[in-house]
């Protein structure tokens, strides 16, 4: 992990501040100074997973490059939600594209900048899934391939959530969405479709790719730190809950993102020019049922019947992230037997 | 203002768009009552005092203990230390080691001369304390600090009641117990040694005393039949942990047997080992389980080579020591039955610690007092059936710990204050309490609990140095910070940083935190997160 890890003050690491530690080892988001680039007033949902890990990311951001910084951002909630005519809620800079074009925009502001000869003004592109893997995706390999000096955030909440929950190429098997319906033999999505937006971004071996979580912040603005780092096409995939889309509790928001990190349903990891350099181990792995249960979008994976089947294959899918990215420690998997 | 292409209005801020309006519920921050704190007999703050500890500042910390119990070295040591039984960690890993930070900080206070500071106002008011035990003691600290003048009257020849007179110096060294009770008289009360009250109430006229507090504690032991040869060395527990204080030790020979199952027993037995005798033996009527002495006693007194015999009578005593012992067995109640199969065992002495008994003769003529059980019954105001008349401790019905009598000591003190003003003392409401169900554990780094250090065996068995060991100031530090500040904010900042609406504003260090409920939509994600239950998310309109 590129958080440090404080061993021991109570809490170690895992709150967002703690009283006990020096103000330099506690994150961006227990300073009261901090950007707030994503201002309240903002009409997204009751505990939005997508307008906390925008604000997680982009406050970190701000903070990495002296606040001298420049977003564009795609059509999708966070756009939508944000920025209704004519009020903003952002706190910075910020351009609101078109569903699929953000990364071409953003390549141009970088290019606008190199020939003013403004290289102290960073570029962030930011959308959501359906955005980054779906409609955006050209766009996106194509900055990729050509190293344009742009840091892209996607925001994974695994659906088209602005028009209404509809399949995107980052949901999951079984999830039932407004176009993946839980009804017939292999009711929700299909298994097997929809690809890994991070993987392909390794396969550019463009400088720096990293996933991220909304439940481990310091892990987030750490990636954000090590991405500001670096120039050249630089991608980080953060994991973000839909209340609404996936139907689970308002606050249960960052609980579900634990979940998907300590089941393995969500890998946390970073990777430079295209090798893995780091995983976020698991703390106290957990079932996928346990991810599962609390949400609608799966809820017919538990009644009337169990489809053990189904949640098996998930269960495997978590598995096979386990063990491709050495999600859990020998030493903590003995302690778990 | 000239404005862009197909551009009509300026650019406004989403803060013109109160979202607060979307609530249903609203966020609430409100401490909870930490199971330690509910659990201390003593009624000490101890998640509050934790929190100074957390930071290293252990003055403060110590400063808040004693607002509550004057007597942290001592309750370091011999509290049996309910409130771990209690602790919310203890379902995580371990309980937090709440009596050795305790101890830790007494310690402190007494190796740095920490002084209580002297209280603020003088009532004129005059009051009576009649014993210096730990109850004794305690009200005395507290009437001196609400500003009254405290005369103690103590029978015996040095203060400290049973915390001198019974509990072993192995347990409890005399120099801690001596700076703590003095550092209670510097206070401006005062202490007449010797002076037994024989009758309450010519005490408290001849004194011009407006009130009393009683805390005679009970020193008579109880004794059981047994039919003793002449020669036959027959002691009591209470004539055997008093004469170590004397010159002289007691001459109890190489073969000894206790007869009882408390802590007593114990006690008497593990002094005997340091005496020299090389058995010492204690007889119980009942099992293990059923023993009154706690579990870590008995570990500590089988390691030292005590044995015990269970299920056992004694039935008499020859002239030349050899005890006739029936064994016993339980019945279906758990009551131990004779079996009529006998044994004998040879003793040089035999002791009896059977409990005690409240020599209650101070009270005779005390006109509205009521007795039952051979304790005095008081209102929960600790007050006797005799208007001005308090009681506490041992002499009252109560588990008879150290702490409870500390902790009777203190609330007399508040009912007294009030009683002296004419008032009712009324206790704060207490909160609802933080239970495990309410934390969120995953923000806690792992920590198993701090182990004390313990006397070698060796000077176990044949001196009467200290056996268990302090902290340091690291261990005592990563102690504290094992705390999970059960149901009040430790300044995490987690609900600062979880909010997806900025709707926390973060008040600065020591200040806490306030919602905005302009922008608060009531999510809930801060009282989920938050990690020791200090949110709840209340209906709005309620
Ligand atoms: C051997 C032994 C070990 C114990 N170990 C522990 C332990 O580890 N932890 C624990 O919590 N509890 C322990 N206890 C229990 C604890 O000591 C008592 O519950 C506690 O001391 C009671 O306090 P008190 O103030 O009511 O009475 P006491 O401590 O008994 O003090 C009463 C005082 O009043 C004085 N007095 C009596 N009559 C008069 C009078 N007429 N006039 C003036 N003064 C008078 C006495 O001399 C005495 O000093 C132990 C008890 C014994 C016997
Ligand atoms: C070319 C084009 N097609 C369709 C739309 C309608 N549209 C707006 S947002 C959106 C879905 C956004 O999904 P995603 O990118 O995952 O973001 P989310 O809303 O889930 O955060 C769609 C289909 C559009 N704006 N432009
Ligand atoms: S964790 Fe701290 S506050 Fe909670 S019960 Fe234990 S000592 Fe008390
Ligand atoms: S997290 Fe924010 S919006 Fe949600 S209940 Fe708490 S203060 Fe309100
Ligand atoms: S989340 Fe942390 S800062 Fe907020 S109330 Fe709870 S303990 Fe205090
Ligand atoms: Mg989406």
């Amino acid at each position: 992990m590129t958080a440090t890890v404080i061993k021991f003050y109570q809490t170690g690491t895992h709150t967002v501040g703690n009283r006990l530690l020096d103000p330099s080892q506690r994150s961006v988001q227990a300073d009261m100074r901090r950007t707030n680039s994503l201002n309240s007033g903002h009409r997204a949902c009751q505990g939005c997973g997508e307008a906390l890990g925008a604000r997680y990311a982009i406050d970190a951001a701000m903070q990495a490059c002296d606040n001298q910084l420049i977003a564009a951002n795609a059509t999708g909630c966070l756009e939508v939600f944000s920025t209704p005519y004519p009020e903003t809620s952002w706190q910075i800079p910020w351009i609101h594209s078109l569903f699929g074009n953000t990364a071409a925009v953003a390549t141009g502001i970088a290019a606008a900048l190199r020939v003013k000869g403004r290289s102290e003004v960073r570029v962030v592109a930011q959308g959501g899934d359906g955005g980054t893997t779906d409609i955006g995706f050209g766009c996106l390999s194509g900055m990729f391939e050509r190293n344009d000096d742009v840091l892209y955030i996607c925001y994974d909440n695994e659906a088209y959530m602005n028009t209404g929950v509809q399949r995107s190429s980052a949901t999951p098997g079984a999830a039932r969405t407004a176009t993946t319906p839980a009804v017939g033999p292999a009711p929700g999505n299909v298994f097997g479709q929809g690809k890994s937006l991070p993987l392909i971004a390794m396969a550019h071996e463009i400088p720096y790719v990293a996933t991220a979580i909304v439940s481990e912040l310091r892990d987030l603005e750490a990636k954000v730190r090590r991405a500001m780092e670096i120039r050249g096409a630089r991608y980080i995939h953060v994991f973000v809950p839909c209340p609404l889309g996936w139907g689970t509790r308002s606050d249960q928001t960052i609980a579900i993102a634990r979940l998907a990190k300590e089941t393995g349903i969500f890998p946390v990891i970073e990777a430079e020019h295209g090798e893995l350099t780091a995983v976020s181990k698991i703390r106290k792995q957990r079932p996928v049922e346990d991810y599962l249960k609390p949400q609608r979008r799966f809820a017919h994976l538990f009644s009337p019947a169990v489809n053990t089947a189904a949640i098996a294959q998930i269960q495997a899918l978590a598995d096979r992230n386990i063990r491709r990215f050495g999600l859990v420690d020998a030493a903590a998997a003995a302690g778990a037997e | 203002m000239e404005k862009p292409f197909a551009i009509t209005l300026d650019v406004g801020s989403s803060l013109a768009n109160k979202t607060g309006s979307w609530r249903t519920y609203r966020p609430r921050y409100g401490d909870r009552l930490p199971p330690c704190n509910n659990a201390c007999p003593a009624g000490e703050n101890i998640q509050g005092w934790l929190y100074h500890a957390e930071s290293g500042d252990y003055e403060q910390a110590w400063r808040v203990l004693t607002q509550d119990n004057p007597m942290p070295a001592v309750m370091g040591r011999v509290c049996y230390h309910p409130c771990e039984s209690k602790c919310n960690r203890g379902e995580l890993d371990q309980s937090v080691g709440i009596n050795s930070v305790e101890r830790f900080l007494g310690d402190q206070a007494i190796k740095l001369g920490w002084k209580f500071a002297p209280p603020a106002t003088a009532s004129g008011k005059r009051v009576l304390v009649v014993g210096a035990g730990p109850s004794g003691l305690s009200a005395a600290y507290h009437l001196a600090r609400l500003g009254h003048q405290v005369t103690i009257h103590e029978a015996g020849p040095l203060a400290g009641g049973m915390m001198r007179f019974g509990i072993p110096k192995y347990r409890l060294p005399r120099d801690v117990l001596e700076a703590e009770v003095q550092r209670i008289l510097d206070l401006g009360v005062t202490l007449e040694l010797n002076t037994k009250v024989e009758n309450i109430e010519a005490s408290m006229q001849a004194g011009g005393f407006d009130a009393a507090f009683l805390a005679v504690g009970a020193h008579i032991a109880k004794r059981a039949y047994i039919p003793a040869g002449g020669a036959a060395k027959l002691l009591d527990a209470m004539q055997v942990l008093r004469g170590m204080e004397d010159e002289e030790k007691p001459m109890l020979g190489r073969r000894v047997v206790v007869y009882g199952g408390g802590n007593t027993a114990l006690d008497v037995a593990r002094t005997a080992k340091r005496l020299g005798a090389t058995d010492a033996i204690i007889v119980y009527r009942r099992t293990r389980e059923k023993m009154p002495a706690h579990d870590f006693e008995v570990e500590e007194a089988l390691q030292e080579g005590i044995l015990i015999k269970w299920l056992s009578t004694i039935k008499n005593m020859s002239d030349e020591g050899t005890l006739t012992v029936e064994r016993m067995e339980l019945d279906a109640t758990g009551f131990p039955q004779p079996t009529g199969e006998f044994e004998t065992l040879e003793a040089d002495s035999l002791v009896l610690a059977l409990g005690q008994d409240v020599d209650l003769s101070l009270l005779n003529g005390v006109p509205g007092l009521e007795v039952e059980g051979g304790v005095v019954q008081v209102g929960p105001n600790m007050m006797t059936g005799r208007p001005g008349i308090f009681a506490g401790g041992d002499m009252v019905p109560s588990e008879r710990t150290v702490t409870v009598g500390i902790g009777h000591g203190k609330k007399a003190a508040r009912n007294i204050d009030a009683w002296l003003r004419g008032e009712v003392y009324t206790p704060a409401p207490k909160h609802e309490l933080a239970t495990f169900e309410k934390l969120n554990t995953w923000y806690y780094e792992d920590a198993p609990k701090t182990v004390q250090p313990t006397l070698d065996l060796i000077r176990r068995q044949s001196s009467f140095d200290e056996v268990v060991g302090g902290l340091n100031e690291t261990n005592a530090l990563f102690e504290a910070r094992r705390c999970l500040s059960c149901g009040n904010c430790f300044e995490c900042d987690n609900c600062y940083g979880v909010c997806p609406d900025n709707a926390v504003i973060k008040l600065g260090p020591g200040m806490r935190f306030e919602f905005n409920f302009d922008y608060c939509k009531g999510c809930g994600i801060c009282s989920a997160e938050c990690p020791c239950g200090a949110i709840t998310m209340v209906p709005e309109n309620a």
